[in-house]
């Protein structure tokens, strides 16, 4: 464990609201608006932090609980979470099952609170969430394998020593510009199938409208709707801790620079999460939402690209 | 039509007529007569009831023939409490004898869906009916809703407090997972009691309850309630001043529309054109403002013309500005039309046969949208209308994308209209003095809202004061439609339904 690896996990804690404000200030841009601040976010975090919350009556502890949770399981995740080469802090065989499933905590959590309220509206989101969250994962753990199989044979020295490399830090250091030119087609494959899971993770356009008003075509945002002050504080941050967890699996494998040195490997990973935040902004701004009943097809042919790009690499 | 077509007197918009020139239906002749025209196409614009000597009720239906540019007001006399209901045969009825029951305490015998409307106590009532109720009104909304019972259904109520600035109602979902099977509508939070204050004390107060009857549409009802003065009165109105208020109009037409197609792709998350057109809307509505200085308006109409001018200079401002609006307008719009995503939402959502709209007396863009060619601009045309005809917009799909692009075609032959007009109008003065209005006389006077028909119906007594002042905001008729085109929908759908139809609440409520 090196120095830079233990300061990374605490610069996303700063960093990720960061990214939000990125996709904020493109998709006004794009609509001629003025548009709210870069730090937007930061702002609403400290002014929920001075508020007090409201809880209903018929909710219960695990209405309370759903917040610390998600945020408790964010910030785990982030010290299995590599920047690209920069490893993290913890990694050890099969971390991206915990990576993965931490977010499966994290949802798991905001759909219970949902459904403790008894909101029929709240049932609706936690109803489609998990229709929904049932098929990106899929997506994300065949395309991580085919990004570990792809990059089995350029595992940087440091990590060579690894018992197999199905670290995250393993599999993330491997993925240098010799992986992408041998197996570049695949990665990209790869590549798309993470992006098409960032946006639906972290309920963005083509899948959910994080702006919407409107209850009944919300998915994640009806499901926190009876969460006010520092509760709600604590989920728009976990929201954005979120978008950096997955943004970073994204950035890593579509930045292959790997020079060794953690700082500059970090920064690059870094410009790739806010190139990532622009696309995002880009996409938001140029398409509509997907009908609710076309969103599973276009998660499944996700699935689909990832394991498309396995059987590729199992191939060669 | 049958033997008692020469029983009617059919008259034309905003003209005033004796009502002893208009002989009284028994019942059953009144029943079989308006079932029979309605049969035959034509529409059921206002259907409703007040007191008369006698202690009797008098039932009135006005009746519309598009395609004659007529209207044929036929009523009968009502000495006991009920009578059998036309609904069953006749579903444009639906709402209308509700309201008469709610109103009037007449019961439409046979009724499938008698429920409150509005939930207020009857104040339209037969003169021996004794002194009306007072005490406090049901509480809105309390009513048997439409209840399905299953393992799998499950039932979602939204409103009346909505998260977005909007006004309040209460719709009731019967849903099985996704899928709806049934919509119930239940309004009347905004209830105001403007009909009833419109028999009670008219005179001054008048004009601004027209004003805010539905705020959007302000020029429409005020408008529909000049010429309905204008036509008791006997008043000319200048021909200058028919043609600011046919500007007037149109700018209104103009400026909703644009907010509705805006609010159509913000509906599916399509921000571009959202973001514009919620800029141009303002654009339009302070085009609205250099008229009159009010945003939506309010102070520009009055009975026997318009309350301003508009000299040379400010005309060229406005004319440099609309070219502007356009421009800019037909950039935005074009945008969504040319996005696949957004058509994917649109196409085949929402959709309302045309033997539906026709069924259910479906007006305006809505009915347009379903390939109905109704515009009273056209059918009955009056003022400006009669001189320079605006082409009527019609698409035949009746879905989310009929109904915006049939809001969009209207905008650009309102601006062509607007332009046109502009370019020539006529001198003279705009505001001639306004007559008494005639006793005992009817009119019905019919505008072309950008919502669709207003309806204003006007008896006057014997001092000229109002007997009756019925008021049909085009969202009376529509509604019920916006309850249809939700069956076998995706749920997640109706923000987008909803938006298409755009409805008025307080204008249903008055």
């Amino acid at each position: 464990m090196n120095t830079p690896s233990l300061i990374l996990p605490f610069l996303a804690l700063i960093l990720s609201p960061l990214l939000v404000g990125i996709v904020n200030r493109t998709k006004a841009f794009f609509a001629g608006r003025t548009g709210q601040p870069l730090f937007q976010l930061y702002f609403d975090l400290a002014k929920l932090l001075r508020k007090g919350a409201v809880y209903s009556k018929t909710t219960s502890w695990i209405f309370r609980a759903g917040p610390v949770v998600q945020l408790a399981a964010a910030i785990t995740a982030l010290f299995v979470l590599p920047w690209g080469g920069a490893s993290a802090p913890f990694h050890f065989n099969g971390d991206l099952i915990l990576l993965a499933y931490l977010m499966g905590l994290m949802r798991f959590f905001t759909v219970l609170a949902a459904l403790d309220t008894g909101s029929a509206f709240e049932g609706m989101g936690a109803s489609r969430e998990v229709q929904f969250s049932a098929l990106a994962e899929p997506a994300l753990l065949v395309g991580l394998a085919a990004a570990a199989h792809a990059g089995h044979d350029h595992i940087a020295p440091p990590l060579g020593n690894f018992q197999g490399a199905l670290s995250l830090s393993g599999i993330y250091s491997s993925l240098s510009m010799d992986a992408w030119l041998s197996s570049g087609p695949a990665l990209l494959m790869v590549a798309g199938a993470l992006f098409v899971v960032f946006l639906a993770e972290n309920s963005r356009i083509p899948f959910d409208d994080p702006n919407t008003h409107l209850e009944l075509t919300m998915i994640h945002e009806v499901m926190i709707l009876d969460h006010g002050g520092p509760d709600l504080a604590m989920i728009l941050y976990g929201a954005s801790l979120k978008m950096w967890l997955l943004g970073s699996l994204t950035a890593g494998l579509i930045v292959p620079v790997r020079t060794g040195n953690a700082w500059l490997d970090a920064s690059a990973v870094f410009a790739g999460l806010c190139f990532l935040a622009l696309l995002t902004g880009v996409v938001e701004s140029t398409m509509a939402r997907l009908r609710l009943l076309r969103v599973p097809q276009l998660l499944v042919s996700a699935g689909f690209l990832s394991t498309l790009a396995l059987i590729l690499l199992l191939w060669r | 039509m049958s033997h008692l077509a020469s029983k009617v007197l059919p008259i034309s918009n905003s003209q005033k007529v004796d009502l002893s020139h208009i002989a009284g239906m028994t019942l059953d002749d009144f029943l079989d007569y308006t079932l029979e025209a309605t049969e035959h196409g034509v529409r059921l614009s206002a259907f409703f009831a007040h007191p008369v000597e006698g202690n009797l009720m008098r039932l009135w239906a006005i009746l519309v023939y598009d395609h004659q540019s007529l209207v044929l007001p036929v009523y009968t006399d009502l000495a006991q409490d009920s009578y059998p209901s036309l609904t069953p045969y006749c579903p444009q009825a639906h709402w209308f004898e509700r309201e008469i029951l709610e109103q009037c305490g007449i019961k439409p015998e046979g009724h499938p869906w008698l429920k409150p409307i509005r939930f207020h106590r009857p104040f339209c009532r037969r003169s021996n009916a004794g002194p009306d109720d007072e005490s406090a009104p049901p509480q809105v909304g309390s009513t048997d809703f439409f209840h399905m019972e299953g393992e799998e259904i499950h039932e979602v109520a939204v409103g009346p407090v909505h998260a977005g600035i909007i006004e309040p109602g209460h719709f009731r979902f019967q849903c099985h997972g996704e899928n709806v099977f049934h919509l119930e509508i239940s309004l009347g939070y905004q209830y105001r009691g403007i009909e009833r204050a419109l028999t009670a004390e008219p005179g001054r107060r008048a004009i601004h309850y027209m004003e805010t009857a539905a705020g959007d549409t302000t020029i429409g009802h005020t408008l529909a309630y000049c010429q309905a003065m204008e036509s008791l009165g006997g008043t000319q109105v200048p021909p200058r001043a028919q043609a600011l208020r046919g500007i007037a109009l149109e700018l209104e037409r103009i400026a909703n529309h644009t907010g509705d197609l805006g609010a159509l792709a913000g509906d599916v998350g399509y921000l571009p054109t959202l973001s514009y057109c919620g800029r141009i809307r303002g654009d339009v509505l302070n085009m609205t403002a250099m008229l009159c200085g009010n945003r939506f308006g309010r102070g520009f109409l009055r009975p026997g013309g318009t309350a301003y001018d508009v000299e040379p200079e400010r005309r060229d401002t406005l004319l440099k500005r609309l070219d502007a609006v356009e421009r800019d307008l037909a950039v935005a719009v074009n945008l969504m039309w040319k996005a696949p995503s957004v058509l994917a939402r649109f196409e085949g959502t929402g959709t309302v046969e045309r033997k539906v709209c026709d069924a259910i007396g479906l007006v305006g863009p809505a009915a347009r949208a379903s390939g109905a060619n109704r515009d009273i601009r056209k059918d009955m045309p009056l003022g400006i209308f009669q001189f320079a005809q605006v082409p009527v917009s019609t698409w035949d799909s009746g879905d989310v994308f009929a109904r915006g692009y049939v809001r969009w075609l209207e905008i650009q032959q309102s601006i062509s209209f607007i332009r046109e007009q502009l370019e020539s109008l006529p001198g003279g003065s705009v505001l001639s003095t306004p007559g008494n209005p005639a006793p005992h006389h009817l009119t019905i006077s019919l505008v072309e809202g950008w919502r669709g028909e207003i309806c204003h119906v006007a008896i006057s007594d014997a001092g000229g004061n109002f007997t009756r002042y019925k008021i049909i905001d085009p969202s009376f008729h529509n509604w019920f439609g916006l309850a249809y085109a939700l069956r076998d929908q995706q749920i997640s759908d109706f923000p987008l339904c909803n938006k298409s139809f755009n409805l008025s609440y307080c204008g249903h409520d008055l």
